[in-house]
Formats: structure tokens, C-alpha cells, sequence
């Protein structure tokens, strides 16, 4: 049997989402800032499909900037921000440990220019209090960054209250929700951000393209220069096809997302229930408070690499948080910020569902990773010491 | 393309010499379960012959697969074979291994050293131990990062 079940790190393009990138690539090959009839055409299009995505967001069409992704997205929000606040003096950015690397690596650039970042923990649960915050929001600061779903664990992040607290004390707030677009209802007044990162090939789109809406009036930089395309933020010649595609396919999730969760999140907890069965191991981050899809999980006396070979065998597409999946010495800065240990974190796995996801894989997926455990387990002497008594079991069941 | 080379997967696959050896004449271990390796060598040694091995490793794919032809490669040899051993070796029987994954034939050169260190030590057998002891993991137990 074969599954793929990492969702999470790209979706299978939905079939509305090809035909309609085919469809635009063969009869719209106009460049949108020609003068003739063929670049108007595309021009129209781009207009169209900006007006239906600001449409789902719950905001105006000319607050949406067409990139090449989410982490472009994320830098652009982040290094915006930063350099408006600097001109004002304010040089203090605070965030949460458990953003992505688009934001934490441009956040890290910052740092070494000059700007104090602080990094708010996120708890065992992975979700950072709105409260630490308040404490954090002193006038010196110029964004918070806070991620709606996180990328490993899913866990949902309290935006709408941080949304509020920075909106009343006129701080800039941006969240990269490229997990969450497509997946959970995300309008950007409800949560009051100013800044907002959505990726397509998260919810069924082409990869390559995405898009940063950005509320009028806040502060926007080009991070790529030579033209006028997207107001002056954005140079390049637009992706129609890219962009018709991604619009399909978020048209259709909004679409379809109340059925597609209620059946994902049926699955998900099918899933859950049937791996925590296998001895010692640990759901990571809150069961309640995350996406529909996500399960991450660790085993103790496991290596995460080992047992995605083992799955791959198996036909099962899933990913690890260890360090040799993250090609660097430490796993995973998710896993450690919510207090995992080096050696637990190593032994992660992540399972990322959707709707296309059947029951029958649900079961098979419990019985592959049942298996895939008890192989590497078999032979890793760290195994060994845990249950002969010489090192302590973090899980005690 | 995938990853690891066929000889690599096959390794991982079909592990040879894969437990332990309760009456271990040498045991050695390498890396620790912070770095996410760690790799058991036990040895049979008779008349200066390594009779019996096998191995147990919590790690990767290339950590399982360069303990397992670690194991090959030194079984049924003299002692001083088995010293001979190197990291590099241990890469090119697995036809080649990726440039960030070099560290765990590392590990494996350094626990087959451990294991027979543990040999001499056991029969008081004096050696060089400089050159047989293991390096350092890049950042060890105590150290946090």
C-alpha cells in the first residue's frame, strides 16, 4: 500500500489547480504589463484572481502581493517591518521559538544588526501565551511575529488575541499562516494583523507561488527590485498560471472546509489513538489545539531517519524532526522549545493527513509504523539501555 | 536519485551481524544518544583472531549500515587488520555515502577501537592508547546548546 502522508510539506496539486494552470499557461501567455491585448487579457486575469483571494482573506484586493512563496513572504513582512521600525528608533522584534526558518533565520540577520529579538517560549502544550506578549510589548517595539499553525506539531496559536494587544498598542503584527490557509477559516480583520504569509503548495496548489497580504497603510519594501509589477513591491514578471492555479485551489478549500476537516480530523484521532498504543511514546503539542491533519509523535529508543527508511520500504511518505532529517547536529527546534530532550526529539515522526486520506490507510499506518518501530528498536542499543535499566524511560508507558 | 547508494539501503535492510555477545571478549560504544548515534561493538577474540562480532546502533540509516559493514570487514581478521580500519574504507565498501553523513562511518571506525581498547585493557595488554581512543562527538553530554 502506499500513503503519502506528509501533507504538511507539500500537497499533491489539486486536479481544479492543474487544469487551471494548464489551461492559463496555454491561452493567457501575455506579460501582464504589456500594452497589447494578449498582456491586458493576463492583466484582467491577475486582477480577477487577486480580487477572489483577498475575497476568502477578508480583505481588498490591493492588499495582496503575489510572491514566490512563503518564506519570501515571511522575509519580506518581517525585514519590512524592521526596517520601518529602525527608522523610527524602535529596534525591538519579539517572536516565539517555534517559527519557521524563514522568519527565525531573517529574524537571526536582524539580530546581527542591531535588533533585539526576543524569542517567547511556547510551553509543553507548544502554544506561546498572548500574555508573555503583553510583557514583551514595550514602546521600542517594531513587530510581532507569530506563526497561526506551526509547520511540526500544528499546534494553533492564540493570533487573534496577540492580534488585538498589537493593534492597540500600535504595534505591527505579522503572521506566517502558511499552514493554516486552506485549512482553517483565516480572515485577516478577525485577527487584526497587518502582515500575513500563505504558501499554495500547502493547500493543493503549484509550488513556487504565494502570496503576502500586507494592510494598507503598513509598510512594505521590495526585497527584489526592477519593476512595477505587485504596486512596485514586487519585480518579476507575474505567474499567471501559478497565480490561477493557487486561487483554484484555495477557492476550493475554503470551499470544501468544514467536510474535509470534520472527515481529516475523524482520521487524525483514528491515527492518534492507534500510535500511542505502541510503549513509549508521546504525542508532541496540544491533542485539542491543533491543525485537522497533524500528528507528530515520539519514540523513545528511535532514530526518526531510520524509521522513515523503514517507512519509505513500506510505501509510507511521512517525515522526522531528528537531527539527521533536519541536516544539521540538533533535532528539531520545535521539539526542543516544547521540552523535548535531545534523544526523545531524535526519535520524532510526523504524519500529515487531509481529506483524501481513507480509513483503510489510517489502519495501515498504525500497523507500518508499528512495525518500523518495533525493527529500529530492535537493534539500537539505546533501546537496550532503556528497558535493561540503565538509562530512565522519559515515558513511562 | 536516492539518498543513500544501494549497497547503503541494502545494509540498512538486511543488517549483518546484528546483537549481542553476552561473553563479549571487547565492547565498545560510540556516540551519544544526544547527537542521535550511538553505536555497540561486541567482539570474540581467539589466538589474536576475531572470531565472533556484532553490533547494535540507535542512528540513521548511515549509522546502521556503516556498523553493519564495520562488522564485515573485520570478522575473522587478525587484530591488527581490524586496527587498520578506517572511516574512509568503511565509505568506499558502502560505494560512497553523503558528505554530512561521512561522520557515522566515523563512528564506526571509532567503535570498533573502543572494542578492542576494551580487549587489551581486559587482558592487560599494554598498547598505544592515544590511537585507539575515540574522538569527541561535535558537542558531547555535558554541553548544551
Amino acid at each position: 500500500m502506499y500513503v503519502y502522508a506528509d501533507n504538511a510539506a507539500t500537497t499533491k496539486m489539486r486536479p481544479s489547480a492543474l487544469a487551471a494552470y494548464c489551461e492559463t499557461a496555454k491561452r493567457f501567455y501575455g506579460n501582464p504589463s504589456s500594452l497589447h491585448g494578449e498582456g491586458q487579457r493576463a492583466k484582467a486575469l491577475l486582477t480577477d484572481y487577486r480580487g477572489k483571494i483577498s475575497e476568502i482573506l477578508g480583505c481588498k484586493a490591493g492588499e495582496i502581493y503575489f510572491t514566490s512563496g512563503g518564506s519570501e513572504a515571511d522575509n519580506q513582512a518581517v525585514y519590512s517591518a524592521a526596517r520601518y521600525g529602525k527608522a523610527k528608533g524602535k529596534t525591538k522584534i519579539v517572536s516565539t521559538a517555534i517559527e519557521h526558518h524563514a522568519v527565525l533565520h531573517a529574524l537571526k540577520r536582524l539580530e546581527g544588526e542591531g535588533f533585539s529579538v526576543v524569542l517567547l517560549p511556547v510551553g509543553e502544550r507548544g502554544i506561546v501565551s498572548s500574555e508573555d506578549v503583553a510583557r514583551e510589548l514595550t514602546p521600542d517595539v517594531c513587530l510581532v511575529s507569530v506563526m497561526l499553525a506551526n509547520n511540526e506539531i500544528g499546534t494553533l496559536q492564540p493570533v487573534r488575541e496577540i492580534g488585538a494587544l498589537c493593534r492597540k498598542r500600535g504595534v505591527l503584527f505579522h503572521t506566517d499562516a502558511v499552514q493554516a490557509v486552506g485549512h482553517i477559516p483565516v480572515d485577516v480583520n478577525e485577527i487584526c494583523v497587518d502582515y500575513l504569509s500563505l504558501s499554495a503548495h500547502k493547500f493543493g496548489g503549484p509550488k513556487g507561488v504565494g502570496a503576502l497580504y500586507a494592510r494598507a497603510g503598513a509598510p512594505l519594501f521590495p526585497l527584489i527590485e526592477g519593476g512595477a509589477q505587485e504596486r512596485g513591491k514586487r519585480a518579476g514578471t507575474e505567474d499567471l498560471p501559478a497565480v490561477a492555479a493557487m486561487t483554484a485551489a484555495l477557492c476550493e478549500a475554503a470551499e470544501n472546509m468544514p467536510q474535509a476537516n470534520e472527515k481529516t480530523l475523524a482520521l487524525r484521532e483514528r491515527l492518534i489513538d492507534g500510535l500511542l498504543k505502541i510503549p513509549h511514546c508521546a504525542l508532541n503539542g496540544d491533542r485539542e489545539k491543533r491543525l485537522a491533519g497533524n500528528i507528530n509523535i515520539c519514540f523513545e529508543g528511535v532514530e526518526g531517519e531510520a524509521l522513515l527508511l523503514h517507512l519509505d520500504d513500506m510505501g509510507v511518505c511521512a517525515s522526522s524532526g531528528s537531527a539527521c532529517t533536519s541536516g544539521s547536529l540538533d533535532p528539531s527546534h520545535v521539539l526542543l522549545a516544547i521540552g523535548r530532550k535531545h534523544e526523545v526529539a531524535h526519535g520524532s515522526l510526523r504524519l500529515t493527513l487531509n481529506e483524501d486520506n481513507t480509513e483503510e490507510e489510517i489502519d495501515y499506518l498504525i500497523k507500518a509504523v508499528k512495525e518500523a518501530v518495533e525493527r529500529v528498536r530492535g537493534m539500537s542499543c539505546f533501546w537496550r539501555d532503556l528497558q535493561e535499566g540503565r538509562k530512565k524511560f522519559t515515558f513511562e508507558t | 536519485m536516492a539518498l543513500y547508494s544501494e549497497k547503503v539501503m541494502d545494509h540498512f535492510r538486511n543488517p549483518r551481524n546484528v546483537g549481542v555477545i553476552p561473553d563479549a571478549d571487547g565492547v565498545g560504544e560510540a556516540g551519544n544518544a544526544k547527537c542521535g548515534d550511538i553505536m555497540k561493538i561486541y567482539l570474540k577474540i581467539s589466538d589474536g583472531t576475531i572470531t565472533d562480532v556484532k553490533f547494535e546502533t540507535f542512528g540513521c540509516g548511515s549509522a546502521i549500515a556503516s556498523s553493519s559493514m564495520a562488522t564485515e570487514m573485520i570478522k575473522g581478521k587478525r587484530i591488527e587488520d581490524a586496527l587498520a580500519l578506517t572511516n574512509k574504507a568503511v565509505t568506499e565498501a558502502l560505494g560512497g555515502l553523503p558528505a554530512h553523513k561521512l561522520h557515522c562511518s566515523v563512528l564506526a571506525e571509532e567503535a570498533v577501537k573502543a572494542a578492542l581498547l576494551d580487549y587489551y585493557r581486559k587482558n592487560g595488554i599494554a598498547c598505544d592508547e592515544a590511537l585507539l581512543a575515540p574522538h569527541a562527538c561535535a558537542f558531547g553530554e555535558g554541553e548544551t546548546r
